[in-house]
């Protein structure tokens, strides 16, 4: 599913190495899982897949199902079945959040050479989708993300998931800020689109969202670099014993 | 949940609509019809010969000779944050129509030249008498628009005639007026916009030949929406349009006015005057949207708008409501204003004017507040992308009879790109200590972020910027009816092709 391999980056406005050489390879259906220390360059790798301005790639490659996604444009990247869910939602002032939907729906399906939607169609997706979310009518017509809390902006970026269903998706800290029982409730709404096929990266500082989402894979990112890979065991370790060891171990 | 529908709906086919409507502005074409002019440039004469064509009484002759005096002494204005090339008045056709509506004016719609129909009929105004725009979810069940439809210097037809005066509404062109309503027309033209109010309007007084009249008895509520459509053909000609608009004591209209003008490479002139009289607890909706030629991206050609637009609400409680949606011209000058006269009276101005390429806008508002407990508010948003330039400017005045007037303005910014620039003009005069006066000013950028997020959803960058800014105008959207909704937010986006990446 994705591949990548050896992917360096820099920042564009100034001189500074992030990710110096991170391989990654993960299969359909696969979840694997992203732990490290903070400013160990997650959120970069997530940021870099999604093709976000600023950074620059300075070698290595990316690839979803066979097709090079550094030479994509974001919106591409989406329709080839790439999602991020990101670590600090963006509001949008005066957009209606089902506005703002149904219009990336529809860009996506018209991307992909698919009919489009119907008003009556994705209303009722919508509406199924987002009660089993505990999101209400309220917060579907709120303007995208504005005045929303820390619980509902990661909600509403798993609603936006299940409707664009995805083939990757990458979760960069879902988990950060919220209660045991708002991080239950997203967890089940990614374990709702576990089908064998979709594919997930879940970045997290903490094991605790691992309980819910239970990993096949656990890689410890440091400095840049994928430093350890292991089973779910790792993440256990790493919440026993913190990153001190393990970094102690590899360096 | 229905009225979140709704309005999701209009925005829903924002994109759609941007989707299918190219790049370029859309209604740029010419209609190839056999026009008669008055000879070039501005005499007595000419003014005499529009009076003429128009089959005036005398009393109205007199009226333009006296204001086509006084232009002849006035300097054009040069206050307002706009450059252009200086106008030859002398190099314009002040009258031009199509020679089908010479001598003999078609009796109804059916007996117009096909031609201009076809026109209309490609513009996307309906001058058959249905509901406009098929297929509009409106939810009060269908909805009829009349429009008046303006053809360079003349009136071509008026639709839903009958059904209007059943209601006893007048809705007519004001040539027409002129000859069925000459005392209407004599009573009330000038009083809200004088003949000697700025030189444009002064030019208009002269050679105005043509607008909507409308007329809504004591207690009326107009059964329909009214809408004038302008259209600008002929080339090298102004448009010179005057519309009056009564509202007696308790009633209420909501008026629409559409432009649009062929994609020419010489700048054409339109300088319109627009008076409104309301009378005690009557309401008047006034929602513009503004789309002439704007030059192409090189800034050639387009229109210069150069128009005055003012309401007085004579009665209290009178009401009145501007709302534009400035996309066109080359040159926009323009100050839709509310002359709070009744205790109690209000005005609202809600306006977006975007300015991309080398387009100039400088528009706002004037809100003269004279009676008590009168109250304005002010709601503008401004875009500007490309290499354009927008202003604000709006004037927020208290006279000492105005005790506890009040008046809220806010004026937002959008700016995308770094080679454009908005500029914010706020003069308030308060002579009452008991008036207040709140004012909210920003300026932003498109943010980068915003378009990242929509991107990563699968929107095209064009899409996404159309969305943010769409959200961004969200407040005055939706201060317009819905049909002129959707047609703005599609517009949004179209004036903005272009203007990222
Ligand atoms: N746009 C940026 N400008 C400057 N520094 C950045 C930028 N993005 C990331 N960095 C730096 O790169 C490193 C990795 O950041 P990040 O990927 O956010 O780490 P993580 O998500 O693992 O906490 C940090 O030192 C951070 O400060
Ligand atoms: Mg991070």
């Amino acid at each position: 599913m994705l591949n990548i391999k050896n992917l360096q980056v820099g920042l564009e406005e100034e001189e500074k190495q992030i990710l110096k050489g991170v391989d990654l390879n993960i299969g359909e259906g696969e979840v694997h899982a992203i732990m490290g220390p903070n400013g160990s360059g997650k959120s970069t790798t997530s940021y870099v897949l999604a093709g976000k301005d600023g950074y620059e790639v300075t070698g290595g490659s990316a690839t979803l199902n066979g097709e090079e996604l550094l030479d994509m444009e974001p919106e591409e990247r989406a329709a080839a079945g790439l999602f991020l869910a990101f670590q600090y939602p963006v509001e949008i002032p005066g957009v209606g959040n089902m506005t703002f939907l149904r219009t990336a729906v529809n860009a996506q399906r018209k991307a992909r050479g698919e009919e489009e939607l119907s008003a009556g169609e994705f209303l009722k997706e919508v509406r199924a989708k987002a009660k089993s979310l505990k999101i209400d009518a309220d917060m579907l017509k709120r303007p995208v993300n504005v005045g929303f809390s820390g619980g509902e902006k990661k909600r509403n970026e798993i609603l936006q998931m299940a409707m664009l269903e995805p083939k990757m998706c990458v979760l960069d800290e879902t988990d950060s800020g919220l209660d045991v029982d708002a991080m239950k409730l997203v967890a089940e709404g990614v374990n709702a689109l576990r089908d064998g096929k979709r594919s997930f990266l879940v970045i997290t500082h903490y094991q605790r969202l691992l309980d819910h989402i239970k990993p096949d894979v656990v890689h410890i990112m440091a400095d840049g670099k994928i430093v350890k890979t292991g089973g779910p065991e790792l993440a256990l370790e790493v919440e026993n014993n913190g990153y001190a060891d393990i970094l102690a171990e590899v360096a | 949940m229905t009225d979140m529908i709704a309005k999701d709906g209009v925005e829903e086919e924002t994109v759609e609509a941007v989707k299918s409507l190219s790049g370029e502005y859309k209604y740029g074409f010419s209609t190839d019809v056999e026009m008669e002019y008055a000879p070039l440039g501005l005499t007595e004469d000419i003014v005499r010969l529009i009076s003429e064509k128009n089959e005036e009484p005398e009393w109205m002759l007199e009226w333009r000779l006296q204001a086509f005096e006084r232009w002849k002494q006035m300097e054009e204005p040069d206050w307002a944050m706009v450059d252009y090339p200086k106008i030859d008045f002398q190099d314009i056709y002040y009258y031009a129509r199509p020679a089908s509506m010479a001598e003999e004016k078609p009796k109804s719609l059916d007996d117009v030249d096909p031609k201009l129909l076809e026109t209309y009929a490609k513009l996307g105004i309906p001058l058959k008498e249905q509901a406009l725009l098929a297929g509009v979810e409106a939810p009060e069940g269908e909805r009829k628009v009349a429009v008046d439809a303006v053809f360079d210097s003349v009136s071509v037809g008026t639709t839903f005639q009958d059904e209007l005066k059943k209601a006893g509404v007048i809705f007519m062109s004001i040539s027409e007026a002129l000859k069925e309503h000459p005392d209407l027309v004599k009573k009330y033209i000038g009083t809200v916009v004088p003949q000697s109010d700025n030189f444009y309007a002064t030019l208009n007084s002269a050679v105005f030949s043509d607008g909507s009249f409308v007329y809504i008895p004591e207690g009326v509520k107009c059964p329909m929406e009214l809408s004038t459509y302008f259209r600008i053909n002929a080339e090298n000609t102004g448009q010179f349009e005057r519309t009056l608009i009564i509202a007696e004591k308790g009633s209420y209209v909501s008026y629409l006015e559409g432009c649009t003008a062929p994609q020419r490479d010489v700048a054409q002139l339109h300088a319109a005057v627009v008076e409104l009289v309301i009378q005690e607890d009557a309401e008047i909706k006034y929602s513009t949207v503004q789309n002439w030629f704007p030059g192409d991206a090189e800034g050639k050609g387009g229109i210069y708008n150069f128009v005055t637009k003012r309401a007085d609400c004579r009665g209290d409680r009178a009401k009145v409501m501007w709302t534009q949606v400035e996309t066109g011209s080359a040159v926009t000058w323009k100050y839709p204003s509310c002359i709070l006269r009744g205790d109690d009276s209000q005005g609202e101005f809600y306006s977006i004017a975007i300015a991309n390429n080398f387009q100039q806008a400088d528009t706002g508002t004037k809100m003269i507040h004279l009676g008590k407990n009168t109250k304005s508010r002010i709601v503008s948003k401004g875009i500007s992308a490309g290499k354009a330039q927008n202003t604000y400017r709006g004037l927020v005045s208290m006279h000492p009879k105005a005790a506890n007037a009040r008046n809220y303005t806010q004026c937002d910014s959008l700016l995308i790109g770094d080679k454009c620039g908005a500029h914010t003009v706020p003069y308030i005069e308060v002579k009452n200590n008991t008036a207040r006066v709140e004012h909210e000013a920003t300026t932003s950028k498109v943010d980068d972020d915003q378009l990242f997020y929509c991107r990563s959803r699968g929107m095209d960058e064009e899409e996404a910027v159309a969305l943010v800014v769409n959200g961004f105008c969200k407040e005055v959207l939706q201060a317009l009816p819905m049909e002129f909704a959707m047609e703005a937010q599609a517009l949004v986006a179209i004036s903005l092709e272009g203007s990222v990446g």
